[in-house]
């Protein structure tokens, strides 16, 4: 996707150019989402009060993130006690070289993966691949996307924009098995192959959703069991975790659970909610000797000393914002070239990879609000792009743009020099002809793909004044 | 060693000095201690008061998560009907755990079925090979149609998991009304030394990953049944 040569707001621009022109694909993915928007409508409607139920969750996140240091350490007591093994990483080298020395240390030979965000945000596939260990992404969606040499397209469902007979002629290339056109049959295929994955694995490494920091758990949300697997039968169990993911009480999940599913993907509740207090205990038949919980910061702390946008920190990815808005509907995934797409991603990760490098992110929005009002925990989605804009504004101005601003200040406060320049403005459009659409054009962003308004003869004072001395 | 435990923290409350405002308005009760899950009752969906309405709702949610669920007069009842399932798939063997109720449903059960029971150091290739796995359970929830199952419940975590049918038999005092009545069951059992792993399982495995279709059986059990005694 991204090549590090190009600038990330060229290379966006031309994705999203080439993206947007792919009519097919939009069509597939808008139909896709559609279906969404219905399902979730249908499981909202069943709360008593949808909208107490999110004040309640932002609360409960406003609660864990303000008190993360406590939250955290809590944590830690408590899974230590359980025989579990927190390391902190301050960057992404530091949990992969953990990650990859406890690999080495423990004599791994083959890991497998359940879905982590956090993984390609570190890019730990790569790691270790380079190390030399075998890695298998054993969910469906991650697993095709990995046979793709791609990254996720949509943060919960990573191959949305793939089509049957994409994936079809993937496997037939990748795992020799037979041309279907049966997602059924497809599915099967992915199944019989991690099966002996899931054997003979001695890693499992997996992201979480939760934080419990009461009872020192974390906790996994998903619908097709690859976690499970991953996380009950290799003889280690490593979990990628970032440090926002923090909730207070066990018991906040009986909120969390179905509003992550509603949100989600619009089931009631997702086919699995898994708990994990520490590794095998003396009293239990079977589970992993060692449960590592690597927390993550990777400038997410950064992130938490911006008070005015804290609450980003409270996203649970449930994705709901990438699946209303209208930029990712026509721009699709991979254009972002992020880790986290759509637009939470957008506010998110100019705090995590340079504010000026991914400022642009802050335009692809066509500021509808949709993802705000789609957040189960109230995060003020479209307002945290503007306040982007801003900080970019006043961290590094445009000479030239404060230079035409402080122009058209003095403009506005000298009436004379005002009405000249309107009066002018009629004659000057006559020359906007001969540069029109070239570089030279002052108005190129707008006139490449958009008529330019003609000035009026008259302004709109002196019409005004006509009209009022009945003239008109 | 636990890595850059100290920069982090401080980082973190270096971060916190400042306090967040509020986007959201503060809901009606403040969230805290015993009466913690009171309040999500009010919001989330409801369940009614009887016993008999808690059984409708499981069931009318397990038609929609394609769990297939009996409420059965007797374990002697639920046994034939895994027996009848034994009989009609074709299954060879049959995984399970030590366990009060999964000892009535195997007295039903034909004695051709070869058993698989899982203790520790049990062969997991084996278990692989299983047509079914059969597991008690924690509690039943009525309001998401889900079943609790823990490590110490349901014979360890992968049982539950791996074969491609779970059966699941509980107690009609077992199904509670929501997910907060759960916690609070599973607090009063346990607290603080849980299990090292607790689940809800609502339906089959599933995966919508192929433009967006249901499959079932993605990775875990195809099917699900639930079998309720008395």
């Amino acid at each position: 996707m991204s090549s590090s040569t190009i600038a990330p707001s060229a290379q966006f621009h031309t994705d999203a150019d080439r993206t947007s022109a792919d009519g097919l694909r939009r069509a597939f993915v808008r139909k896709a989402l559609g279906g969404y928007s219905v399902t979730r409508a249908r499981t909202e409607s069943t709360f008593t009060s949808w909208e107490e139920a999110r004040d309640a969750a932002a609360e409960i996140k406003w609660e864990g993130l303000n008190h993360l240091d406590a939250m955290l350490e809590e944590f830690e007591a408590k899974f230590t006690a359980r025989g579990g093994k927190v390391h902190w990483a301050s960057t992404s080298q530091q949990a992969r070289d953990y990650i990859l020395g406890l690999a080495r240390e423990k004599g791994v030979k083959s890991i497998v993966k359940s879905k982590a965000m956090t993984s390609e945000e570190i890019h730990l596939n790569a790691a270790l691949e380079a190390a030399g260990y075998g890695v298998v992404e054993s969910d469906l969606g991650e697993f095709i996307q990995q046979l793709m040499h791609e990254p996720p397209y949509h943060f919960v469902f990573p191959c949305m924009h793939l089509q049957r007979e994409e994936i079809s002629a993937l496997f037939q290339r990748e795992l020799g098995s037979a041309a279907t056109d049966s997602p059924e049959e497809l599915t099967m295929i992915a199944r019989r192959f991690m099966r002996r994955h899931y054997l003979e694995a001695d890693m499992g490494i997996s992201g979480t959703n939760f934080i419990i920091a009461e009872t020192g758990m974390i906790s996994i949300t998903e619908n097709e069991g690859n976690a499970r697997l991953t996380t009950a039968m290799p003889r280690i169990h490593v979990a990628l975790v970032g440090i926002e993911k923090v909730l207070p009480r066990l018991a906040d999940l009986a909120l969390f659970l179905p509003m992550l599913a509603t949100a989600g993907t619009g089931q009631n509740m997702t086919c699995y909610n898994s708990m994990f207090a520490g590794p095998r205990q003396p009293d239990e038949i079977d589970g992993p000797e060692e449960f590592h919980v690597v927390f993550l910061d990777n400038h997410r702390t950064r992130l938490l000393a911006d008070p005015e946008q804290r609450d980003a920190l409270h996203c649970i990815r449930c994705g709901a914002c990438l699946n209303v808005c209208p930029i990712f509907k026509n721009i699709g995934g991979h254009a972002y070239g992020t880790t986290y797409q759509g637009p939470i991603g957008s506010v998110i990760t100019p705090h995590f990879r340079g504010l000026q490098d991914w400022k642009h992110l802050s335009g692809a929005s066509s500021l509808c609000g949709a993802c705000t009002e789609a957040c189960p925990v109230k995060i003020d989605i479209h307002h945290h792009l503007l306040h982007n804009r801003r900080n970019a504004m006043k961290e590094k101005p445009r000479w030239w743009e404060k230079l035409a601003w402080k122009g058209f200040g003095f403009l506005t406060n000298h009436p004379l020099l005002y009405r000249f320049a309107t009066r002018l403005a009629p004659w000057m459009q006559q020359l906007h002809p001969l540069v029109l659409g070239t570089p030279l054009d002052p108005m190129q962003s707008w006139t490449k793909t958009r008529d330019f308004p003609e000035a009026a003869e008259e302004p709109f004072s002196v019409w005004m004044r006509r009209r009022k001395d009945g003239k008109l | 060693m636990s890595g850059d435990r100290t920069a982090v923290l401080a980082r973190i409350r270096e971060a916190l000095r400042e306090p967040a405002p509020r986007h959201h308005a503060t809901p009606r009760a403040a969230a805290t201690n015993a009466a913690v899950t009171a309040p999500f009752r009010a919001w989330l969906p409801q369940v009614g008061a009887s016993s008999k309405e808690r059984v409708a709702l499981f069931a009318q949610l397990s038609t929609m998560l394609r769990t297939e669920f009996h409420a059965c007069s007797s374990s002697a009842e639920a046994g034939d009907h895994v027996a009848r399932l034994a009989t009609e798939n074709g299954w060879t063997r049959l995984a399970t755990h030590a366990g009060e109720l999964n000892e009535k449903i195997l007295k039903r059960l034909p004695p051709a079925l070869k058993l698989l029971p899982i203790t520790p150091g049990y062969d997991r290739n084996a278990l692989e090979a299983c047509d079914a796995g059969l597991t008690e359970c924690e509690c039943l929830v009525a309001q998401t149609g889900s079943v609790c199952v823990s490590a110490l419940s349901s014979g360890g975590r992968t049982l539950s998991v791996l074969p491609p049918h779970h059966i699941v038999v509980a107690r009609r005092r077992q199904l509670v009304p929501d997910l907060s009545a759960a916690f609070e069951l599973l607090a009063e059992k346990y607290a603080p030394d849980y299990p090292s792993f607790m689940t809800f399982i609502s339906g089959p495995s599933r995966t919508g990953d192929i433009e967006r279709i249901l499959v079932l059986g993605a990775h875990g059990p195809k099917k699900l049944t639930v079998l309720l005694v008395p």
